[in-house]
C-alpha cells in the first residue's frame, strides 16, 4: 500500500539534501506529492488534502532543517504537527447542562453505530456517578427498540420507549418528562439512521432538536467512511449545528482519514472513539494518535521524539 | 439512481470546459475518480490507460475522451465471473458476510423477498447470535417476506444454527437457504476463524447445494473496502459482492478496484431500506449510469 512506506519515500525524495540547510521549494514539492497520495489513500477528502498540502508547503519551504533530523524526518514532523493542529490539539470533553437533565442526541447515517454508542455513552456516564436514561427514538429500523432494550439491560440502565407508532419527536419529549419524574440527570436519545439527503428525516431531527433542546448533538461517524464523509458531516452540521463527533469502528485497520475530513468541514471536535462492539469499548479521542494513524507512521514519530 | 449522476454531470461539465485534451483535463478527471472513492492506485491506472489510448487514437477533442473513459471503466468491471446469482439449481445456500453495519440482515430480507416472488421456497438462518436483537431483526424481515427463520438463543454457536438450518432446509425441500452472520471486522482473527468454521459446516453438511458467499459492502466505505474484500476472500470463498447504500451521495467507486484487482464480481446493489430496494448489478448499466446515458 502507498502509505506503508511514506516515511521511506519522504526520506528518498529528500535524500539529496544534506542533513543541514534549508528546504527548497522543489524538495518540498516532491515530498508533498507523497504526503498527498498517502492522505488520499487514507480516505481524507480530496479538497481537505489540497488545502492541507498548501498549508504545509508554506511552512516547510525555507524551513531550517534541524541538525538532529534528516530532511525527510523534518517534513514528517511538520506534517504531523499541522495534522494534529487540524485535528484539534486538546481533548474535548462532554459538557453538562446546568439544569438537569442533560440531553444528548445521537445522529448519523444508517449502521454507523448510534445505538451501540448510545449504550456505551450511558455506561460511561454511569461510571461517572450519573443516572442516565436511554430513549428509543428509532421507530423505523426493524427491532431497533429491542436492540436498545437489550443494550440497556446489559448495562443496567433504564430504557424509555413508546413503541413504533408514536412520532420520535413526541417520544423524545415524553422521555425527558420521564427523566424528570425519575430523577435521571442524563438523557441519551437514540435516533434512526438516515441519509443526509433525506429531507423528511432530516426535518424530523430538526424537530426533535427544537422540542428537547439538547445539550449536545453528537454525529456518529463510521471511521471507514470514504470521500463522502465531508458531504455527510457538512449536511448534518448545517441542518442541526452538531456539537461533536464520535468516530466508531476504529478497532479495524482503516487509516480513518474521515476523522480529518469531518473535523475540517465542521470545525467540531471528535469527542470519543468506538474501539469495539463491547459496551465498554469507548475511549477518549487523542488528536495526536489519530494524526499518526492516518499517515501510518507511529514508529517514525516516536523516533523523532527521541531525537 | 441519483448517486451516480453526480460523477456524470461533473465529467460532462469538465469536458465542456476543456475543449482540447491537455494535462489539466487529465488532472480534473483524476479528481473526479478520487472523489468517487476509486482510490489512488485504480485512478492512476485509469488515467494512464486513458492517456495512452488517447495518444494511440490521436484524440485531441475533450469530448471524445468520454467514450474512452467509459470503455476503460467497463473493462475494469468486466471479469470472467458472472454478475448473476448462482441460484438456478436447487438447493442453494447463500451465506452473507461483512463488517459491522454494512447491511447484511437488511439485504437478506430483500433477497428473500425477490426469491419468494419468483415462487421459490426460502428459509432464513439467524446466524448472528451476537449482536443485540439481531435475531429479532431477522425475524421481523422473515415475517415481512413470509418465510421461516431458524434460530437459537442469543449467544449460541453460529455453526450450530447453520447446521440446524441445513438439516431443516433438506427436510423441507427448500430451494434457497439464506444465512445471516454477525458483523465482524476483518482484522479480528478469532472472528474470521469462526467464519471459516461455518464455511466448513456448509461444505460438509450441504455438498449438494450450490453456494454463494456474498460479501456485503457499504458504498460509503472508502479504501478499507479493498482490505475487507481481500481478507474475507482469504477466509471464505467469496463469490460476489452486494454493494449497499447506493441511494446516498457516496459513489461506490471502490468497486472498480475490487473487481479489477480482486476478481470478485458485484452481483447486487442496495438502494434503500425498503423490501424492494435491491437491484441486479449490471456493469454496462453501471458505467452508462456514471455518464447519464441510461435515460
Ligand atoms: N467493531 C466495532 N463495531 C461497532 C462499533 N460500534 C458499533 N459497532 C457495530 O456496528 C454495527 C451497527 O451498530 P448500531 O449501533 O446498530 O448502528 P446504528 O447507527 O444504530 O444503526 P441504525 O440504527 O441501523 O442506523 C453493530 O454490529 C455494532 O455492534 C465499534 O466501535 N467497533
Ligand atoms: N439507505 C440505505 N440503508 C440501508 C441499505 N441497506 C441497509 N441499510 C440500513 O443500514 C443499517 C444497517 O443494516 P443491517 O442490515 O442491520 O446491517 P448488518 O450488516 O446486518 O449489521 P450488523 O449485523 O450489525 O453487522 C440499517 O439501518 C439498514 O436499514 C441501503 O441499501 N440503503
Ligand atoms: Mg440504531
Ligand atoms: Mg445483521
Amino acid at each position: 500500500m502507498v502509505f506503508e512506506g511514506l516515511a521511506d519515500k519522504l526520506q528518498g525524495a529528500l535524500k539529496k539534501l544534506k542533513s543541514k540547510g534549508k528546504l527548497t521549494e522543489k524538495d518540498v514539492k516532491e515530498a508533498m506529492r507523497e504526503v498527498k497520495l498517502a492522505l488520499l489513500e487514507a480516505d481524507v477528502n480530496f479538497k481537505v488534502v489540497k488545502d492541507f498540502i498548501n498549508k504545509v508547503k508554506e511552512r516547510a519551504i525555507g524551513a531550517e532543517v534541524m541538525e538532529s533530523l534528516t530532511p525527510g524526518q523534518h517534513v514528517i514532523k511538520i506534517v504531523n504537527e499541522e495534522l494534529t493542529a487540524l485535528m484539534g490539539t486538546t481533548q474535548s470533553k462532554l459538557t453538562f447542562s446546568s439544569k438537569p437533565p442533560t440531553v444528548y442526541m445521537l445522529v448519523g447515517l444508517q449502521g454507523a453505530g448510534k445505538t451501540t454508542t448510545g449504550g456505551k455513552l450511558g455506561g460511561y456516564l454511569k461510571t461517572m456517578g450519573k443516572r442516565p436514561l436511554l430513549v428509543a427514538g428509532d421507530i423505523y429500523r426493524p427491532a431497533a427498540i429491542k436492540q436498545l432494550q437489550v443494550v440497556g439491560k446489559q448495562l443496567d440502565i433504564p430504557v424509555f420507549s413508546m413503541g413504533d407508532k408514536i412520532s420520535p419527536v413526541n417520544i423524545a419529549k415524553a422521555g425527558i418528562e420521564h427523566a424528570n419524574q425519575h430523577s435521571n440527570d442524563v438523557v441519551i436519545i437514540d435516533t434512526a439512521g438516515r441519509l443526509h439527503i433525506d429531507e423528511n428525516l432530516m426535518d424530523e431531527l430538526e424537530d426533535i432538536k427544537k422540542t428537547v433542546n439538547p445539550q449536545e448533538i453528537l454525529l456518529v461517524v463510521d471511521a471507514m467512511t470514504g470521500q463522502d464523509a465531508v458531504n455527510v458531516a457538512e449536511r448534518f452540521n448545517e441542518k442541526l449545528g452538531i456539537d461533536g463527533v464520535i468516530l466508531t469502528k476504529l478497532d479495524g485497520d482503516t487509516r480513518g482519514g474521515a476523522a480529518l475530513s469531518v473535523r475540517a468541514v465542521t470545525q467540531k471536535p471528535i469527542k470519543f472513539v468506538g474501539m469495539g462492539e463491547k459496551l465498554s469499548e469507548l475511549e477518549a479521542f487523542h488528536p495526536d494518535r489519530m494524526a499518526s494513524r492516518i499517515l501510518g507512521m507511529g514508529d517514525v514519530l516516536s523516533l523523532i521524539e527521541k531525537a | 439512481t441519483k448517486t451516480r449522476q453526480g460523477i456524470t454531470s461533473k465529467v460532462d461539465q469538465v469536458l465542456k470546459t476543456y475543449k482540447k485534451v491537455d494535462e489539466e483535463l487529465f488532472e480534473e478527471i483524476e479528481e473526479i475518480l478520487i472523489t468517487s472513492d476509486a482510490g489512488v492506485n485504480t485512478t492512476m491506472e485509469i488515467i494512464d490507460r486513458l492517456r495512452n489510448l488517447a495518444k494511440e487514437r490521436k484524440i485531441t477533442e475533450a469530448e471524445d475522451l468520454k467514450g474512452l473513459l467509459k470503455e476503460i471503466l467497463t473493462d475494469l468491471l468486466k471479469i470472467e465471473k458472472s454478475n448473476e446469482l448462482n441460484v438456478n439449481s436447487s438447493p442453494t445456500i447463500i451465506l452473507m458476510v461483512g463488517v459491522n453495519g454494512a447491511g447484511k440482515t437488511t439485504s437478506i430480507g430483500k433477497i428473500a423477498y425477490q426469491f419468494k416472488e419468483e415462487g421459490k421456497k426460502v428459509l432464513l438462518a439467524a446466524g448472528d447470535t451476537f449482536r443485540a436483537a439481531a435475531i429479532d431483526q431477522l425475524e421481523i424481515w422473515g415475517n415481512r417476506v413470509g418465510v421461516d427463520v431458524i434460530k437459537h438463543q442469543e449467544g449460541a454457536d453460529t455453526a450450530a444454527v447453520i447446521y440446524d438450518a441445513i438439516q431443516s432446509a433438506k427436510a423441507r425441500k427448500i430451494d434457497v437457504l439464506i444465512c445471516d452472520t454477525a458483523g465482524r471486522l476483518h482484522n479480528k482473527k478469532n472472528l474470521m476463524n469462526e467464519l471459516g468454521k461455518v464455511g466448513k459446516i456448509v461444505e460438509r453438511e450441504f455438498p449438494e447445494a450450490s453456494k454463494e458467499v456474498l460479501l456485503v459492502l457499504d458504498a460509503t466505505t472508502g479504501q478499507n473496502a479493498i482490505q475487507q474484500a481481500k481478507v474475507f476472500k482469504e477466509v471464505t470463498d467469496i463469490t460476489g459482492v452486494v454493494l449497499t447504500k447506493l441511494d446516498g451521495t457516496a459513489k461506490g467507486g471502490v468497486v472498480l478496484g475490487i473487481s479489477s484487482e480482486l476478481d470478485i464480481p458485484v452481483k447486487l446493489i442496495g438502494v434503500g431500506e425498503g423490501i424492494n430496494d435491491l437491484q441486479k448489478f449490471v456493469p454496462q448499466d453501471f458505467v452508462n449510469a456514471l455518464f447519464g446515458d441510461d435515460n
